[in-house]
């Protein structure tokens, strides 16, 4: 494993996920901005972490960048029928 | 019109302005901060140090952002709170008059005492400037020292390794975060330093920072050893700025108190954030949090109270988010010592455990280590600890904060070789689901 990668979750497997919009659990967030850095179409996704907002913007690639790459686990792809789901 | 002065630049006065302004568009509001770099990410300052991120991502608020909050900033710190006049002194001799006054000062690093403390190469990370200084520092040093058993320390440890620099880590007793983690976490995270090249040394104890020509070139501990090296870096602990507060004969323990309100002893005087120690209504006690989390809440409380709006500051159960040598880490609730008897803990290690998880919870997953912990009492969950994969950490943050019954669960979880993910989450399913329909 080369120097510095075992510091980053970039092992993590990236997630795509069309059938899921980026939600985010603010009382974990710490607002490092990496989520907003590493967004490959710069989307501000550290506003959203700060405002509890999903990320409901059609610019989205879903591409799990942001949901890998946060250090605090913030970010998860919701299925908007995850609720419906469970409750059959 | 109400004049509100903030203390601090942190996140606690960050929002404490937004909540005033939310609800009190006329409001005067200055915000005074002796930061020369103003808000930005502190826990933040780690990845800077690892090369994720630059300084100038650190800042989540832009000038605009601060421009439609529509307040007065002004740079310097305060000297001396008048109650009696309603008056804050600053460095220059100015003054602040105030009918509100929000202390929001934080917390910061405990000095290191022992002899050679002053030496340059010694270095702490409390602020912008001191994260500069490292990196700075960086380029010319082979070997760190690194002190301190906790998540700071670590920290610094990593953010050193990233550097280039090679690191030794001076551990107290015979294992890492020992008053959290169980051993076998404590060892994961010890295996993958090492990995790194990370040095351990346990049961050490610093004694000296050595020094030629006012520069570290090595320490000394306990036991009489020395090492050399060029950079001690150390994260023992914090204190809150309570000396302000003190002087204006405000209630202070640890931390300023405060009511469930954030309100001080002086009704016109609210405190926020690591410099408060807060009521808990729940447990009758008074709480020094320390974290990013509560403190923006506790502003966030702290300002609408002082705009009019009596709100009341609920403490969630503990709960933590770090990363521990690459580790995204959830503790939630109770995991540490000095735990009940009918507590049971059980853990499981296999990454196994994790793969026949629903997809409809899909978090951050795909580490190569993965672990579960949990501490089941007679009825409810009350503590986990979730390392790698985060797919349960939310589903097991509202079983344990919202006292979800498990008792139907108990025995299943107890149960040998029990595929407790797996438990959690059909439990989570069905209870999730029952409390949406209700
Ligand atoms: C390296 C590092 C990593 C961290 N990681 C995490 C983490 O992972 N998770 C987490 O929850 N927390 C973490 N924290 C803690 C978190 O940053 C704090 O809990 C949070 O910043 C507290 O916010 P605050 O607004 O109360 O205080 P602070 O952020 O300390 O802000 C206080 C402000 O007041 C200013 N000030 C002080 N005295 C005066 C004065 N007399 N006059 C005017 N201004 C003054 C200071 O300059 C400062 O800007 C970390 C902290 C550090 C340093």
């Amino acid at each position: 494993m080369a120097l510095r990668d075992l510091f980053r979750p970039e092992s993590a497997r990236h997630k795509a996920s069309s059938a899921g919009q980026v939600t985010p659990d603010s009382a974990r967030c710490v607002q490092c901005g990496i989520c907003s850095f590493n967004c490959p179409i710069g989307i501000d996704v550290r506003r959203h972490a700060w405002t509890g907002e999903a990320v409901v913007n059609s610019r989205c690639l879903t591409c799990g960048e942001c949901v890998a790459r946060c250090p605090r686990g913030v970010l998860r792809f919701e299925r908007t029928d995850l609720f419906a789901e469970a409750a059959q | 019109m109400t004049r509100h002065l903030i203390l601090g630049t942190g996140v606690a006065g960050v929002a404490a302005v937004e909540a005033i302004r939310g609800v009190d568009a006329n409001a005067e509001i200055v915000l005074l901060g002796d930061d020369p770099f103003g808000y930005y990410s502190r826990p933040g300052l780690a990845y800077y140090l690892t090369g994720e991120m630059m300084e100038k991502n650190l800042f989540p608020f832009a000038t605009p952002d601060f421009q439609k909050l529509n307040i007065r900033y002004v740079k310097g710190g305060a000297t001396k709170i008048l109650p009696n006049e309603k008056i804050v002194e600053l460095d220059s001799k100015s003054r602040l008059a105030y009918d509100r006054l929000l202390i929001a000062v934080g917390a910061q690093a405990v000095r290191l005492t022992v002899p050679g403390a002053e030496l340059e190469g010694v270095v702490k990370i409390d602020h912008m400037s001191d994260a500069r200084h490292i990196l700075q520092l960086t380029k010319k040093t082979r070997r760190a020292v690194v002190v301190g058993g906790g998540i700071t320390a670590l920290e610094l440890v990593e953010g050193l390794i990233s550097q280039r620099v090679n690191v030794t880590y001076l551990l107290r007793g015979d294992r890492y975060w020992s008053n959290v983690l169980d051993e076998q976490e404590s060892r994961i995270v010890e295996k993958r330093l090492k990995e790194e090249g990370v040095e351990l040394i346990y049961h050490a104890e610093l004694i000296e920072v050595l020094g030629k020509r006012g520069r570290v070139n090595g320490v000394k501990l306990l036991d009489g050893r020395t090492l050399r090296c060029d950079m001690l870096a150390y994260a023992i602990g914090i204190q809150p700025r309570v000396e302000l507060a003190k002087e204006a004969g405000l209630a202070v323990d640890k931390g300023i108190l405060v009511n469930e309100h954030l309100q001080t002893n002086d009704p016109n005087i609210f405190a926020a954030g690591d410099v408060a120690q807060a009521y808990d209504p729940l447990t009758g006690r008074s709480i020094i949090d320390s974290l990013w989390g509560p403190a923006r809440e506790q502003g966030r409380v702290a300002g609408l109270n002082m705009a009019g709006r009596k709100t009341a500051y609920l403490k969630s159960p503990p709960f933590n988010v770090t990363r521990l040598a690459g580790l995204t880490t959830t503790i939630i609730g109770t995991v540490g010592r000095g735990r009940d008897d009918d507590l049971v803990g059980i853990a499981r290690g296999d990454s196994e455990t994790f793969r026949s998880l629903p997809d409809a919870i899909a978090a951050q997953s795909g580490f190569d280590v993965n672990r579960l912990r949990l501490l089941v009492g007679e009825k409810y969950l009350l503590g986990a600890i979730v390392m790698g994969d985060q797919t349960l950490s939310l589903p097991l943050q509202k079983i344990i904060a919202g006292h979800a019954d498990i008792s139907s669960i108990r025995e299943k979880l107890l149960a040998r070789d029990a595929k407790i993910a797996d438990v959690v989450a059909d439990f989570w399913r069905e209870w999730a689901g029952g409390q949406v329909v209700a």
